[in-house]
């Protein structure tokens, strides 16, 4: 009797785990690479899911993750059908999706840039190209993942210098985002670091910075970066048409506290092909295969 | 002295973390790490226990997390115990163990993705492996004297349940306790990876300097853990077994198809997948020896070494904390407080926590590792010279503790070392998704270059170098007969 009991209550404890585990099939899910802080990005997509939500009559969900190469995953699993990516995460995810397809990228990242900040003790000033001094100095990337927080930087730390980023610096380390960057750099912690023009700008705006301690002592030359990327199949899922009403949903969007948010001016057409730089300069450091 | 091997085996290890301190990186990086630990210990001590919304949930999820993964594990950690004495269930526990949590974690995230099962298994597998092991120690050591009694024609299954587990049953009991705390801690961390858990939000709140809320959380988790012999008794057991299954989160459909992709295709070596043959194949090796694995390799071991040692220093001073032998009631009770918090907090987020105040360098990652093994260790040999009855005219003071207690607990507090050596060097390979240059570094990297073929080798490399240090481990104990009880 009692094992009887027992039983039913482990079937129905495995049935509950199948069920509530296929209850969310018909939403439409987004993620995006954690390049900031997290409270700022959770508040930037939920935005985006509502107007998303609102636009395309389905439910759609923002899923934060801890790693650039949890989005790819997540997006090549098809756990999430649309993604934010950076530059090198999208070429990547691409790569791994046949089929799937650059919609849109926002106005800047055309000709996206990066700057290379120093702590004050350096005594290192702006210049025309990454200046010499930086050599023995301490080095920080943002993520392993990132294209202006790794790819970018590490391309030109190699063309400038003809060695690899650790034979050039003294030590060399990954903060994880863009904003932990500014923040090693402006601590000391490591002297040199390189990021994000955007984020940059931002928390300028923002009286996040203190110009003392930190400065800009090169910009990079532009490159083509962030952009939103969906998969082939959202169609067969969604409905003939969604992906088309997708891409329209966000180069349509217009109000200015999400453009605020991202920060962008808005968002333009993109396309796989509009990555070819990206992926080339991935492929010589072989980060991708 | 130096005719005792014990005392020989002692300096030479002591010697190996010297010379490794001499090629270690060990500086702290920032600028200011006092003031940034000053504010770490202002935000404990001020914790926002309202930051998040989804504090509660983690703390359920990390609950669940844990009591689905280490039951799992003890089930089918017991079955294979049954059969431990044949040689490939002992190489095959002995490599799944040998793969942290994390590790299972994030190989698991590549194809089952969010789904509650990849933090289920990634703690079921590694505990069926180390519940395999312990259990059929303790099987082992069951008196034999009871089935022997038993009428001729006796079942073999009746036979092993009525004679053999009433005796070792407390044991067993006390061991798969213990490791269900294990289990909350390992559930915990996790979160790192991007699980639901306490360590997800813990991440978050940290690399944002929000130490309020990092001190809630880790305020939480203490009292969860301190007061386990309160809410996790016999009878609510199965209560909370059925319901822990329902409190995992809903997560993502699996897709059937990337577990197949991951198997057929991402973790095949690059070279053959692009039909390169074995000589692609063995430059592409060769490559990944010298740029990743072999590095990583020798920063693990010097880690290790270095780890091993400090942890050993660490647990002599601090046993006298919990010690009935010295000080009183008051200076015992906070000695018991320091060492339950040193010891329930797992090494990944101690060394976390000092890696953002002190900077990358190896340094952080010593002082986790001693500061929560040497609080495991302390802990373990203080209770022992609690049994230790003293001569009414013993010395007191210091000679009380170096010609009388010392002594008499080296010889356990040595197996205690040697046993979690092999901890510590699995711990020490994981830290490298922190940042610091061990074989977790270049797995991460792999990983996040979404380079699987290469991850997975730099994984077996890892596992063989922890399978290496344990039968060593147990080779020294052995030779210098110490004996000592499992601890995680």
């Amino acid at each position: 009797m009692i094992t009887r009991q027992i039983r039913k209550w482990l079937i129905s404890g495995v049935l509950a785990l199948v069920a509530t585990s296929t209850v969310n099939a018909q939403t439409f899910v987004f993620t995006a690479i954690p390049d900031e802080d997290e409270t700022r990005l959770v508040e930037r997509f939920r935005g985006i899911a509502d107007y998303l939500s609102e636009q395309l009559e389905v439910d759609v969900r923002y899923i934060p993750v801890k790693s650039y190469a949890a989005a790819v995953s997540a997006f090549r699993n098809n756990q999430v059908q649309l993604a934010w990516f950076g530059g090198l995460s999208g070429v990547q995810a691409r790569a791994l999706v046949p089929g799937s397809e650059a919609l849109a990228q926002g106005v800047e990242d055309q000709a996206f840039y990066n700057y290379f900040i120093a702590h004050k003790s350096t005594g290192l000033e702006r210049a025309d190209k990454l200046p010499e001094g930086v050599r023995g100095k301490t080095f920080t990337f943002g993520s392993k993942g990132s294209t202006s927080g790794r790819l970018i930087p590490e391309y030109h730390i190699r063309d400038q210098f003809k060695e690899p980023p650790e034979s050039v610096f003294s030590r060399v380390g990954f903060s994880g985002n863009h904003t932990r960057t500014l923040r090693l750099v402006e601590s000391g912690t490591y002297q040199v670091g390189a990021l994000n023009y955007k984020v940059w700008d931002k928390e300028l705006e923002d009286g996040n910075i203190n110009t003392d301690d930190v400065k800009v002592i090169w910009k990079t030359p532009g490159f083509p970066n962030y952009q939103w990327t969906i998969r082939g199949d959202v169609d067969d899922r969604f409905g003939e048409g969604f992906k088309n009403k997708v891409r329209q949903a966000l180069l349509n969007l217009d109000d200015p506290a999400l453009l605020e948010s991202f920060p962008r001016e808005g968002f333009i057409p993109a396309s796989n092909d509009d990555y070819e730089p990206i992926r080339s300069v991935a492929s010589e450091l072989g980060i991708i295969d | 002295m130096l005719s005792y091997p014990t005392v020989r085996a002692s300096l030479l290890f002591l010697a190996i973390a010297v010379a490794g301190l001499f090629v270690a990186d060990i500086a702290i990086t920032t600028a200011n790490p006092w003031r940034d630990l000053g504010q770490f210990f202002i935000g404990v001590a001020t914790p926002n226990f309202f930051s998040t919304e989804g504090l509660l949930t983690a703390l359920l999820r990390t609950v669940a997390f844990g009591f689905v993964g280490v039951a799992l594990g003890s089930f089918f950690g017991f079955l294979l115990a049954l059969v431990y004495r044949f040689l490939p269930v002992r190489i095959f526990c002995a490599f799944i163990r040998a793969i942290h949590e994390l590790f299972w974690a994030l190989i698991f995230l590549q194809f089952f993705g969010f789904h509650p099962l990849t933090g289920v298994l990634a703690i079921a597998i590694p505990y069926a492996g180390i519940f395999a092991k312990v259990y059929s120690e303790i099987l082992e050591e069951s008196d034999p004297e009871p089935s022997r009694l038993l009428p001729p024609g006796t079942s073999a299954v009746a036979a092993f349940l009525y004679a053999r587990i009433p005796d070792c049953w407390v044991q067993i009991r006390t061991y798969t306790a213990y490791r269900l705390e294990c289990g909350l801690r390992s559930s915990a961390i996790l979160g790192f990876v991007g699980l639901p858990t306490l360590g997800f939000y813990l991440e978050s709140s940290f690399s944002q300097g929000m130490y309020s809320d990092a001190g809630a959380m880790l305020i939480l988790f203490y009292v969860l853990i301190a007061t386990m012999p309160i809410w996790v008794r016999p009878k609510l057991l199965p209560a909370y077994l059925l319901a822990a299954p329902f409190f995992l989160g809903e997560g993502f459909p699996i897709v059937w198809g990337n577990v197949q992709r991951f198997f057929t295709e991402d973790i095949v070596p690059f070279p053959i997948r692009n039909g390169e043959g074995l000589t692609g194949l063995s430059s592409w090796l060769g490559d990944l020896m010298i740029t990743e694995a072999l590095p990583g390799i020798w920063n693990t071991i010097v880690l290790t070494q270095i780890a091993l040692v400090a942890t050993g220093l660490l647990s002599l001073l601090a046993f006298p904390l919990i010690s009935k032998h010295f000080g009183g009631p008051v200076r015992r009770t906070s000695g018991h407080v320091l060492l339950v918090i040193a010891r329930s907090t797992p090494e990944y987020i101690l060394a976390y926590i000092l890696l953002q105040l002190w900077g990358p360098s190896m340094l952080p990652a010593v002082v986790a590792l001693a500061l929560h093994n040497g609080g495991i260790i302390g802990h373990l040999i203080g209770r022992q010279t609690n049994t230790i009855e003293l001569r009414p005219d013993a010395p007191t003071g210091f000679t009380r503790y170096s010609w009388e207690l010392v002594p008499r607990v080296y010889r356990s507090f040595l197996a205690f070392l040697f046993y979690r050596w092999e901890i510590i060097m699995r711990e020490t390979a994981i830290l490298g998704i922190l940042g610091i240059y061990t074989l977790g570094f270049y797995v991460d990297s792999a990983i996040q270059n979404i380079q699987f073929d290469r991850a997975m080798i730099l994984i077996l490399i890892t596992a063989s170098l922890n399978i290496g240090v344990d039968v060593l481990g147990r080779t020294i104990r052995r030779k210098l007969a110490l004996q000592t009880m499992p601890t995680c």
